[in-house]
């Protein structure tokens, strides 16, 4: 994809532990969205409910492993806003099926904080929002210049 | 036969990321030896798919269902080529961070793959 490779290289958010979130983000999106096409066509009268918040949760990730495919500043705001989303859309999953556990009589992938899924759920947006905000600080200095900026 | 190949595919996927983990605290990037280690896990893998489906195809059903047996056997095959796919676009210590993840996620997946098909009864 050439046209998309210098917006890779301008920020950067997608690559060195960009890279790493991305392919995290990358099975997210495959597990959160294979999951939930599977339970809406087989059970969806079970709970209606959670398997479309898994749903949207595989739609959000999505969006977030395209945007740090992508790369640039555009790309960097939306993974932001997403990965904001993402963690407000998680606590409020996980502390909905902690405080009333009848709406949701199956999991979904947000369920007690992520549990189901060793917290990554929970650890990767936060991750996220760290690196996000930290290439956003320094976007064009190389390595050198911010070396030598800190010391 | 099934649960033989389960815990061997857990057991060399942990392994990878355990090898790949140390590449990266070594701050190297995934090399020859380490795609060689991916391709063997990724055969061991296929080994599960063929056992599977022969399983399957000889009318053995699995505790939790077709749809999501066959859909895990997919997740698990793809896995590693994936990682291994991602670390050849990132050629840094984090290339390796990749590998240690999947191999990790591989071993995740073979734990459920192993409670879906019905557990030791089965």
């Amino acid at each position: 994809m050439p046209e998309t490779a210098p917006g890779v290289q301008r920020t950067g958010i997608g690559r060195g532990p960009g890279r790493l979130l991305l392919s995290l983000y990358g099975v997210f999106t495959v597990a959160a969205l294979s999951r939930s096409i599977v339970q809406i066509t087989l059970q969806f009268h079970e709970a209606p409910l959670a398997y479309v918040l898994s749903l949207v949760a595989g739609i959000v990730y999505a969006v977030i492993t395209v945007a740090l495919w992508r790369g640039g500043e555009a790309a960097r705001k939306v993974a932001l806003v997403s990965c904001s989303a993402e963690l407000l859309g998680m606590l409020a999953v996980g502390t909905m099926t902690i405080a009333d556990p009848s709406a949701f009589p199956d999991q979904t992938v947000w369920s007690d904080y992520g549990m189901g899924y060793l917290f990554l759920p929970v650890v990767v947006p936060v991750t996220g929002l760290l690196w996000l905000r930290r290439s956003g600080r320094q976007p064009q200095q190389p390595a050198q210049e911010r070396t030598k900026a800190r010391s | 036969m099934l649960d033989a190949v389960t815990i061997t595919v857990s057991v060399a996927s942990l392994l990878l990321a355990a090898w790949c983990g140390y590449a990266t605290l070594r701050d190297q990037p995934t090399k020859d030896w380490h795609f060689i280690g991916m391709a063997v896990v990724t055969v061991l893998a296929l080994v599960q798919t063929v056992v599977g489906v022969v399983k399957l195809a000889g009318g053995e059903k699995p505790h939790d269902g077709t749809v999501i047996f066959v859909a895990y056997l997919i997740g698990a095959l793809c896995t590693i080529p994936a990682a291994a796919f991602m670390s050849l676009t990132e050629r840094t210590r984090w290339g390796s961070a990749i590998v240690a993840a999947g191999g990790v996620i591989l071993a995740v997946l073979e734990v459920r793959l192993f409670d879906i098909w019905g557990g030791i009864s089965a």
